[in-house]
């Protein structure tokens, strides 16, 4: 009860902080709109016939993407330059309990992406928004949100230990993914090699999960598949976490930034 | 003579100074691979959608990434004085600030360059884009002259760090419409006109053109109008970006403001 009340209060308090930041706006409003726009252009100027409400729901989801990448793979060094990290250690639950409602928030805020995205489209390229399933949509957005969260827990965990920081590894990470998770290109047009990555990464099971509950399909199997994905990145996250905190405690490179 | 230290001596140092990429492990996966999926992506989307053949994003999109230098570095290379709390210091002193200012843009010009080349080979390398031989020269001058306009819009942005409080969120911004407004990905001429309109006065979108044609084997002398019209563009930013650098000076002298954060 307790732990949820910590990550309730915790994950309240970052999307707040997140939503005053300039920088978080810019990835999970003005950049997706952006993004858009230039999917939606192509695919009206292309000779495809993919409706607009797929490049929607994917543009959308890149801008979960990018915040949960840039907010959640930095989200240890901000805490070092804000000079936080030491106390959010130093408190009696777990360091694991104290960063996976940011790294939540992160991809929560990231739905601003998808309703400016559907907005967006609505207003200016005509683009419906007819869900097939809204009950399933309705619980495949949540899903997606916690399993990009919990993958953004083994971001926040691994990048911290890159020794150039973990904004060199948010800048390179960004679309490669967009691209091996199928947001805008079915991943039957990518190198076959490409597939089997993409069974491990939450945003190919978010997608799949938020476009078949919209656009028609069985969302469900994507759905479960989310949860179990962020199942597994929790463990791996609070490995990769706890190995970090070692090494900080032995080096005494805590508060280093 | 001293005019000249400061372009080249002053250039180099405040590159190795302010600019935060520099460092390998930084500047590889930012500057060079980064960018590199930038062009396999929107390939890919164009092969989705029937749009364009490889070439057409490969092209558009190896010019478009020298905003990583042109547009970061310069917001780096100048506003970064005000962060670092060296814009008083280095505006106290009586360098002649066109050279102040055109000595850090020319390492980042080489760095535009440098990262569009290496688009340009990898989109070779990954993707179906096979330009004649004959074509490199002409398209080597072309990668040039866009850095060049690019770093020149740089100088406008890096410039308002003098003034705005957050300089990055305006050049994430600048590089992210360039992308969509350069015609990169989408041709121009399928954009709505109001788009198309601003598309021509922005830099690289000439030049995209330009490499478009000498990449399918058009030759110097067809595509010069273009190149020059690149340059003009370039300085027009350029005489802007000075300009902008002048008038912040100046105001920030006035209402002492010059490194309030």
């Amino acid at each position: 009860m307790n732990a949820l009340r910590l990550i309730w209060a915790g994950w309240k308090f970052h999307l707040k902080s997140l939503t005053l930041s300039g920088f978080f706006i810019l990835t999970s409003v003005l950049q997706p709109v952006i993004f858009a726009t230039i999917a939606f252009l192509m695919f009206r100027a292309g000779a495809g016939d993919t409706t607009l409400l797929y490049v929607s729901l994917g543009s959308g989801m890149m801008g979960i993407w990018s915040s949960t990448l840039f907010g959640s793979g930095g989200a240890i060094q901000w805490q070092r330059w804000q000079g936080t990290l030491e106390y959010l250690i130093a408190v009696p639950p777990s360091f694991v309990m104290v960063l996976v409602p940011l790294t939540l928030a992160t991809s929560t805020i990231g739905l601003y992406s998808l309703t400016a995205t559907l907005l967006w489209g609505r207003l200016f390229f005509g683009v419906p928004f007819d869900v097939v399933h809204p009950l399933l949509f309705a619980v495949a957005i949540p899903a997606t949100v916690i399993g990009l969260g919990l993958l953004g827990l083994v971001m926040a965990a691994s990048f911290i230990l890159w020794r150039s920081g973990a904004n060199a590894l948010s800048n390179l990470l960004e679309y490669p993914v967009w691209l091996a998770t199928g947001l805008l290109v079915p991943l039957s047009l990518l190198p076959n090699w490409v597939e089997p990555v993409s069974w491990v990464l939450a945003p190919t099971w978010g997608v799949r999960a938020i476009r078949e509950s919209a656009l028609g399909g069985d969302p469900f199997f994507p759905v479960v598949m989310c949860v179990l994905l962020g199942g597994v990145y929790l463990v791996l996250g609070t490995i990769l976490l706890n190995h970090f905190e070692r090494l900080a405690r032995q080096h005494a490179t805590l508060s280093l930034t | 003579m001293s005019a000249v230290r400061v372009f080249f001596i002053g250039g180099y140092m405040a590159y190795r100074a302010l600019f935060n990429w520099i460092h390998p492990g930084m500047y590889i996966p930012t500057m060079l691979a980064g960018p590199i999926f930038q062009v396999l992506f929107f390939a890919y989307v164009g092969r989705f959608v029937g749009l364009e053949d490889d070439a057409f994003f490969v092209v558009g999109n190896a010019i478009v990434i020298s905003s990583m230098a042109g547009i970061f570095g310069m917001a780096m290379g100048i506003g970064g004085e005000r962060w670092t709390q060296t814009l008083s210091a280095i505006l106290a002193t009586p360098a002649n600030r066109f050279a102040l200012i055109l000595g850090r843009a020319l390492p980042f010009i080489a760095n535009g360059i440098f990262v569009s080349a290496f688009g340009f080979v990898c989109g070779w390398l990954l993707l179906d884009f096979n330009p004649p031989l004959s074509s490199l020269p002409v398209l080597a001058l072309i990668i040039a002259v866009s850095a060049t306009s690019c770093t020149a819009l740089g100088l406008c942005v890096g410039a308002t760090g003098l003034r705005a409080r957050d300089v990055f969120f305006l050049a994430n911004l600048v590089v992210f419409l360039l992308v969509l407004l350069t015609g990169a990905n989408v041709p121009v001429d399928a954009m709505p006109e109001w788009m198309q309109t601003i598309a021509r006065a922005l830099p690289m979108t000439h030049g995209i053109e330009a490499g478009r044609e000498a990449a399918a084997g058009a030759s110097l002398s067809e595509v010069d109008h273009l190149i020059w019209t690149e340059l003009g563009i370039a300085a027009i930013y350029g005489a802007l970006g000075y300009s902008l650098f002048r008038l912040f000076e100046f105001e920030g002298r006035r209402r002492a403001t010059l490194e309030t954060m």
